[in-house]
């Protein structure tokens, strides 16, 4: 072998199936995560697609309600548990905590190839479940609907969300005790990159919360099957207990999905205004506020289901609590950009996209929060609205543009950077439009999961779906040249942004075990130029 | 094809201008802040652009003022909102004593609305203007939630139980019924239409749908064809306590506990009657679930609500009620 060309990396390093299905190496898991979720986001994009299609005229035209509902139900149902939850930790995270730690691997290499394989068997079930005809229920499962009135696939979906859910915690699991027992000498809490905080403070959220859905959709399952009477008023159950311990996940959930892309929009700041982070130890310790005080705001959910006012008042309140440390972080990467050098590649594109779109989908949240105000927003496009501000403005933006930024590292390959600029423009605009008609037709009452609706509302829908449609297209873009970029594009080198950080100190693509000698750490990630206090009274 | 691109619903009820306050207040502080971030991260990434491959930016560390300013700001405003929805929803959930009282019944895919003078609309919902009404939710099935955009009103309608909303309609008029809570197949049909007269024209329409008898009446059948006479006696004699005057009251129960005698713990009493037993009695009264519906239990609590005497209020639709 002394005539091989480039030198060994992780991606050379053996070639045959069980090289990649039994690997134990952080980066390939990385890569079959990759290409999974990358599937699961297809998938659910179809779903949404034509979600779309039908809404654009007023009438149930296009498929049936029964088909509809099962159509947003699945889109909801991928995108949450098999797309937005794993997408940034377990791509990502697994390829950089243990290089932005200075190690060798996450701290248990097989439950990390484990984590895989249970989250691809829970994504099987849920195909499988989709292909036998779906489900209807939305994705939130809501009792007693689910339990007794629905006559779709509901345990079958069940099944794979409880699967996939130890995919979580175990993922969870592995990044936390990597990053208490791994760090390199030298690699104080201090000096972690914020990535590594949120992946953290992430990772507090999927083992503490997970198991309460796993437990949830269980009992669903035992309510449907044997008929016992938890959640059915009519077997003595109370529906309004599902609710609470669906939202005491599902709305920390909405955090595993958004703080990794808050850690990504941090590396993306530093590295491309050359400049390390303003405020660093107010937004490390945002990421943990979030993950704690999320905790505690799941009553929101409820507001106009007959929950005590006073319960109504408390949650209110902290759900206000909970939004202090996200806009000290959109100040934080303002202000990181103040006498920068702010370069505008690709990457960086997305990063002002997501503080952007991140601060309107927070802010339009504020209006949930506000008791009096839900009365009128529950359950109408609003939401929608917000969320998918928070989830695709967010959360899929912190990972597009991670990954175009850690993709010369991963892949050890540029592309084509008037291509990137001009899929990111394209995802913009197609996401604004495609997103924004909605508050609009929200506040004017339009109710979500509606097959058909009121002739007023079309105009928007139509813009909505136009959106869509753009949307749809910048994301097949990045798809595109990625995989061109694989064998076509020009070797990246270990450096090509000229950023700092471990991962930037080591070969691209990285060899298998990362570092060749363990690496001492003297000072902070993203440290430019010496660190000196600003004098603002 | 596009006549009109509305931005707001119509303003119909007395609470609608209320709302919109506080979403204009929350629209207007969201611009703000996003403009300021836009024009923040637009301006900094032009002033501050890349000038040369090898320039790094300078080494600022952070500033705890600035960080105390951005929090609490930031928290001084969402506490106004807080405060703001809080009056909102405060007045908004609590129907003032006096209101008109319909009940609603939701089930797949249908909404059912009877008035206490006994009429009774499929989809419909027929309200006078300038009068508080009070609507009283229960669902034969799963979830539904009773929405009325153009009121900014809505509540979840939950099997098992009750929950209530009210509204006072401003404009006469027709407006949309929504079901918003996700529940099956023609989630998206359960829909209606809340029809808003002039209090002469209501009356008029009242004369019009009451020949089957009062609510009231139509439970002092059910109270009599299911026996419940039989225990429930007008004098202590019987083997259940007596009903007559004790709506809205306090009831002592055998737990030493007290309950509020009010819809929901009727129809708990109905359908689970060993719940709460009242002091004095023994837990021998048989369930009656499955066995009345809904709307029957409603006409039940109609009728004991009668047997106080106080249904004036409910069924009469002209002058204005005392309002709190």
């Amino acid at each position: 072998m002394a005539t091989t060309a480039a030198p060994l990396n992780y991606l050379n390093n053996g070639y045959g199936a069980a090289s990649w299905l039994l690997t134990r190496d952080h980066k390939r898991i990385a890569l079959l995560y990759l290409y999974s979720i990358t599937a699961f986001f297809f998938l659910g994009g179809f779903f949404a697609l034509l979600i779309r299609l039908e809404l654009l005229t007023p009438a149930a035209d296009m498929v049936a309600p029964d088909m509809y509902n099962r159509l947003f139900t699945m889109h909801g149902v991928v995108m949450v548990f098999f797309f937005l939850i794993p997408s940034i930790p377990a791509v990502l995270g697994n390829f950089l905590i243990p290089i932005m730690v200075g190690a060798k691997d996450l701290a248990f290499p097989r439950i990390n190839l484990l984590s895989w394989y249970i989250y691809v068997l829970g994504g099987l079930f849920t195909i499988v479940a989709a292909i036998s005809g779906g489900v209807d229920t939305g994705w939130t499962f809501y009792a007693p609907y689910s339990t007794s009135a629905s006559n779709s696939h509901v345990i079958l979906a069940g099944v794979g969300i409880f699967i996939t859910g130890f995919s979580s915690i175990l993922t969870g699991l592995n990044f936390i005790v990597t990053v208490h027992r791994m760090r390199a000498p030298g690699l104080t809490w201090f000096r972690l990159p914020l990535f590594v905080w949120a992946h953290y403070a992430t990772s507090l959220i999927m083992i503490l919360g997970t198991p309460v859905i796993a437990i949830t959709v269980l009992l669903v399952a035992v309510e449907r099957g044997l008929h016992l009477g938890i959640f059915d008023p009519a077997l003595g159950g109370d529906p309004i207990l599902f609710q609470h311990l669906f939202w005491f996940y599902s709305h920390p959930a909405v955090y595993i999905m958004i703080l990794p892309a808050m850690g990504v929009v941090s590396e993306l700041v530093q590295a491309f205004a050359r400049k390390n982070i303003f405020g660093y130890s107010f937004v490390a310790f945002s990421s943990l506020a979030i993950a704690v005080i999320g905790f505690l705001v799941w009553g929101h959910h409820l507001f106009v289901a007959g929950q005590s006012t006073y319960a109504g008042l408390v949650f209110s309140l902290i759900s206000f609590f909970v939004a202090i440390p996200s806009a000290v972080k959109v100040f934080n990467w303002t202000a990181t950009l103040y006498k920068g050098s702010v370069s505008w590649d690709s990457p960086m594109l997305y990063a002002f996209g997501f503080i952007g779109l991140f601060t309107i989908g927070g802010l339009t949240g504020l209006f949930l929060a506000t008791l009096g105000m839900d009365i009128h927003m529950h359950d109408t496009y609003f939401i929608i609205a917000h969320f998918h501000y928070v989830m695709v403005g967010g959360a899929i933006f912190g990972y597009l543009g991670g990954l175009h930024y850690w993709w010369p590292k991963i892949t050890g390959r540029m592309y084509p950077e008037g291509w990137a600029k001009f899929a990111a423009l394209n995802i913009f605009v197609g996401f604004n439009l495609t997103f924004f008609p909605q508050f609009i037709v929200g506040y004017l009452g339009m109710p979500r999961r509606y097959a058909m609706y009121a002739p007023e509302f079309q105009v928007y829908n139509v813009l909505s779906t136009a959106g869509a449609t753009i949307l749809g297209v910048g994301y097949l873009i990045p798809m595109i040249y990625f995989a061109w970029s694989l064998k076509h594009a020009p070797r990246a080198g270990d450096n090509p942004w000229g950023a700092r950080g471990l991962e930037w100190e080591i070969p691209s693509p990285p060899p298998t075990e990362n570092f060749t000698a363990t690496p001492i750490v003297t000072e902070g990630t993203h440290q430019y130029a010496p660190s000196r206090e600003v004098g603002i009274v | 094809m596009f006549t009109n691109f509305p931005f707001f619903p119509q303003q119909a009820s007395e609470q609608a201008a209320t709302m919109d306050a506080l979403y204009f207040f929350l629209v207007a502080v969201t611009a703000f802040f996003t403009l300021l971030i836009a024009v923040l991260v637009t301006v900094f990434a032009i002033k501050f652009r890349r000038r040369h491959d090898t320039e790094v930016g300078e080494a600022i560390h952070g500033s705890l003022a600035l960080e105390l300013l951005w929090t609490f700001i930031p928290l001084g405003i969402c506490m106004i909102m807080f405060v703001w929805g809080a009056q909102v929803f405060f007045h908004m959930t609590r129907p003032p004593k006096g209101a008109m009282e319909i009940y609603v019944v939701g089930k797949q895919w249908m909404w059912k609305a009877q008035h206490m003078d006994g009429a009774s609309e499929i989809n419909e919902l027929h309200v006078p203007v300038g009068r508080p009404v009070k609507l009283t939710l229960g669902s034969e099935d799963v979830i539904h939630s009773f929405f009325i955009p153009d009121f900014r009103a809505k509540a979840d309608v939950i099997p098992g139980r009750y929950n209530t909303m009210w509204f006072t309609a401003s404009k006469p008029g027709r407006y949309h019924i929504f079901c918003t809570q996700y529940c099956g197949t023609k989630h998206s049909a359960m829909i209606g239409t809340v029809t808003a007269l002039e209090p002469a024209a209501y009356q008029a329409w009242l004369g019009g749908g009451a020949a089957g008898g009062t609510m009231a009446e139509a439970g002092a059948k059910l109270f009599a064809d299911l026996s419940c006479n039989t225990c429930h006696m007008d004098t202590n004699q019987g083997r259940g306590p007596v009903l007559k005057g004790i709506y809205g009251k306090q009831a002592l129960l055998a737990s030493g506990q007290s309950v509020t005698v009010d819809d929901a713990y009727i129809r708990e009493s109905i359908l689970n009657p060993q719940a709460k037993i009242v002091a004095g009695f023994q837990p021998i009264m048989p369930t009656f679930q499955g066995l009345v519906t809904e709307e029957q239990i409603l006409q039940l609590i109609a009728y004991l609500k009668s047997l106080n005497g106080s249904t004036a209020t409910a069924t009469t639709g002209t002058g204005t009620p005392e309002v709190k």
